[in-house]
């Protein structure tokens, strides 16, 4: 039996969605939950005790941009990432390679021993092999580490897929065999596969053999058809086994937040409440606020009657809207109360599952016909929801 | 608001006081320092960080009207409730002034009879009193400066007293056209490098009724050593009983010319100008441990006695926070180190951490002042500091 750093309890299901309570190292975890991104050792403007404040409770960390700046060698020397950012509660951090493919595509170039990308430093060939991603990785000291895969668009077809969902398998391998801190950190094995569902059954087959202390589900939320998206997210959570945490890559809209988990998965991440905080955008319930846009310039309401955070208890669509995209204040607060209103959404589906009354975690109004044909499959029965007229308490 | 002085140094000008405003609940204590903000919050720290300040040191916060003209519009403002209310800063007191040498400057060639023109974030903009007024009402500051022509030192003799002129007279519209009759006002105070210019103005503004001072027109291309001629004879001037704001100056040095002048209240454009440069405070607050820093730390990154510059790669693996012992937020919780990296990776939070550190540094440095003053030490404080200083640059010259 492989040592393992994590334990994952069920605390409670509805049909296919579970929430859960995740152990790792430096925290204990409720799921479903979200992951802000973190690239460069900070989520952008915002303290450790403010993500503390907001209740995250684990937070992504990029390899890629750790390693060029300041390098795992000085994060190791100085203790680790944790140490060296300050942030006592759980982290994650990826293998490296999805920056290297997604941000530098045309400079990236794949071959078996990994993945061979030009050095944005000195422009010189650099190879980021399985094993080095994850010593890199050992280094910062997440965790949660994720294993090197060969990662495809999924707009991409044909044997290319084919090809890189082998190779991940065979890579999975190297990195278990790479990986020095089994006891600390927890490497979890990520499913490609593209949008073919024998491919992606045969990866899930070789993962799950290989009895690692969670998966995740890679190369979504790539650009694909939301049908083709939930329909890979549900065949791959009714193979994966129950009792392991399960993490939806890149994943970060609230409302696919919400039908991951209904589909029984429970880890999510993505730049966008951050990145689109710093554009002007706050999430609401009802959907997106643009706090850049001329009506909210006398708009004496808050960003979100409903919200809690400091942000809404003390300002107004108006004062926002002078800062937005001008002052760094103006990110600074966006950012904190998107977050906030992850982490939110992250609770009450912890607590909405528990309880039985998952359906209530669905935004209200107008349900897309994708979501209706997920739901159907994770036996969330929506209608309530979609009843203009229905009250929340039914 | 309230004013009383407290105590002077011995044989000197330097005095120590208690302001009390409506909002605040605790009065502060002066010589004191007035957060820079932009758009009434400060620039990188936000509110649920003021907090951890010292109180009620912190609690003084210095506001441009001017920064508010890319909105709300005054009518949102109002409707909000003025900015304790828009800023969910109830127990703070705001003390606005147009000019806050940071991204607000007059442009004193652009200005004329009809008002004073301003380089702002929206662009050059000729502000009238009547504009500034409504801002202000609009705003409700616990107290604000009256509109300045403020202009650069080496202005003529005729512009500078154009600028004395016009500064007098658009404080009687500002008196005149302030639906609370200027209750709430400070004097501003114009006159460049000229002596007379200086005494002229000081002494028409201290026949109006205001209920302080706002000493405009430095940091504007003076010497260094004319200034404290200069600032003697304006508060010379002025009656005792009222508080004495100044704008444009910040170094340590030039904070103790200031106070040592008789002035109670400065800005902090200081603090923020360190902070984008990537530099810590680190200078010694307790006269005890005054001491030296070792050469190596002179290198080409402008680090000196006063402060250290994060970016400079000996801190790539400092895991001391930036002073040991220091209470702040950043320092008990964040290491040079980091700070460095975060620098080096262009993080705001770089700026957010050394905002923190910066402003609680300079706040204690105030609270020395005001022990020195009360002590009746305050010249041997200034003495001191410079000759520190002045040690530090021969000992640097010694060791290169
Ligand atoms: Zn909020
Ligand atoms: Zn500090």
């Amino acid at each position: 039996v492989r040592t393992m750093a994590l334990r994952f309890e069920v605390l409670g299901r509805f049909n296919r969605a579970r929430a859960a309570q995740l152990t790792l190292p430096h925290f204990v975890c409720q799921t479903p939950l979200f992951m802000p991104v973190g690239t460069q050792g900070t989520i952008k403007g915002l303290t450790t005790s403010q993500l503390k404040d907001i209740g995250c409770q684990i937070i992504l960390g990029n390899t890629y941009h750790l390693e060029l700046r300041p390098g795992s060698e000085l994060i190791d020397e100085l203790g680790g990432l944790h140490k060296f950012m300050n942030w006592p509660r759980a982290m994650l951090t990826d293998s490296g390679g999805f920056q290297m493919v997604v941000s530098l595509l045309h400079l990236a170039d794949i071959t078996e021993k990994g993945v061979t990308f030009q050095s944005p430093v000195d422009g010189k060939p650099m190879l980021l092999t399985p094993e080095e991603s994850i010593q890199i990785q050992n280094k910062i000291g997440a965790d949660i580490i994720m294993a090197l895969d060969d990662v495809v668009k999924t707009t991409i077809t044909g044997p290319r897929v084919e090809e890189a969902m082998y190779r991940t398998l065979r890579w999975i391998d190297r990195c278990i065999a790479a990986h020095k801190r089994p006891n600390e950190q927890n490497l979890f094995g990520i499913v490609q596969g593209g949008l073919d569902p024998v491919l992606r059954d045969i990866c899930v087959r070789g993962l799950v053999d290989r009895n690692l202390p969670g998966y995740a589900i890679g190369g979504l939320a790539g650009g694909e058809e939301k049908d083709s998206f939930w329909r890979v997210v549900a065949q791959c959570t009714s193979n994966l086994p129950e009792d392991k945490p399960r993490y939806v890559m890149g994943v970060g809209y609230p409302l696919d937040i919400v039908v991951c988990s209904a589909l029984g998965a429970d880890m999510y991440d993505c730049v966008y409440p951050t990145r689109t905080a710093r554009f002007g955008t706050a999430l609401v319930p009802e959907g997106v606020l643009k706090l850049k846009h001329k009506v909210m310039a006398d708009d004496v309401r808050p960003i979100d009657p409903e919200c809690t955070c400091m942000v809404c208890k003390n300002y107004t669509r108006a004062y926002i809207h002078s800062l937005v995209t001008k002052d760094a204040m103006g990110s600074q607060l966006l950012s904190y109360h998107n977050l906030f209103y992850m982490m939110r959404l992250s609770r009450d589906l912890h607590t909405s599952i528990i309880k039985g009354c998952f359906p209530e975690c669905f935004p209200k109004g107008d349900v897309p016909e994708w979501v209706c044909n997920a739901m159907e499959v994770a036996g969330v029965d929506i209608s309530a929801c979609c009843l203009p007229l229905s009250s929340s308490q039914d | 608001m309230k004013f009383a002085v407290k105590a002077w140094s011995k044989g000197g000008r330097a005095r120590t006081g208690v302001l009390q405003l409506g909002s605040c609940p605790i009065p502060i204590e002066t010589p004191s320092l007035l957060l820079s903000t932009r758009k009434g919050l400060p620039i990188f720290i936000a509110p649920d960080l003021l907090p951890s300040l010292p109180s009620p040191d912190s609690h003084l916060l210095q506001i441009s009207p001017l920064h508010f003209l890319e909105g709300p519009s005054p009518k949102t403002i109002s409707n909000i409730g003025g900015l304790h209310e828009m800023l969910g800063l109830h127990n703070y007191g705001f003390a606005a002034a147009p000019r806050d040498s940071m991204v607000c400057l007059p442009v004193s060639e652009k200005s004329n009879h009809i008002g004073a023109s301003f380089e702002t974030p929206g662009g050059r903009l000729l502000i009238k009193p009547a504009d500034y007024v409504e801002m202000v009402s609009s705003l409700k500051p616990n107290v604000w400066a009256s509109l300045a022509d403020e202009v650069p030192a080496y202005v003529s003799a005729k512009r500078n007293r154009t600028s004395v002129d016009r500064t007098i007279h658009w404080l009687d519209d500002c008196i005149s056209l302030d639906p609370a009759g200027g209750s709430s006002v400070f004097g501003a105070i114009v006159g460049g490098s000229s002596i007379e210019e200086r005494i002229r103005c000081a002494q028409e503004v201290a026949k109006r009724n205001v209920s302080g001072y706002w000493i405009g027109g430095f940091g504007l291309g003076e010497s260094m050593d004319e200034r404290p001629s200069l600032l003697n004879e304006v508060v010379e001037n002025l009656p005792k009983e009222r508080p004495r704001q100044i704008c444009g100056l910040g170094l340590p040095e030039e904070i103790l010319q200031g106070v040592a002048a008789g002035i109670d209240l400065f800005d902090s454009t200081y603090i923020y100008h360190l902070t984008l440069g990537g530099f810590a405070l680190t200078f010694p607050l307790d006269r005890t441990e005054r001491h030296f820093s070792d050469c190596h730390l002179s290198d080409t990154t402008g680090s000196d006695n006063a402060k250290i510059n994060l970016r400079a790669t000996i801190y790539r693996k400092d895991t001391s926070p930036i002073v040991d012992g220091c209470s702040c937020y950043t320092c008990q919780n964040h290491t040079r180190a980091y700070i460095n990296h975060l620098i080096n990776v262009h993080e705001m939070l770089a700026q957010i951490l050394l905002e923190i550190h910066n402003t609680h540094h300079y706040l204690l440095f105030f609270r020395k002042i005001r022990e020195a003053i009360e002590e009746g030490e305050f010249d041997h404080f200034c003495q001191e500091f410079v000759n520190g200083r002045r040690d530090y640059v021969a000992m640097v010259a010694a060791c290169s």
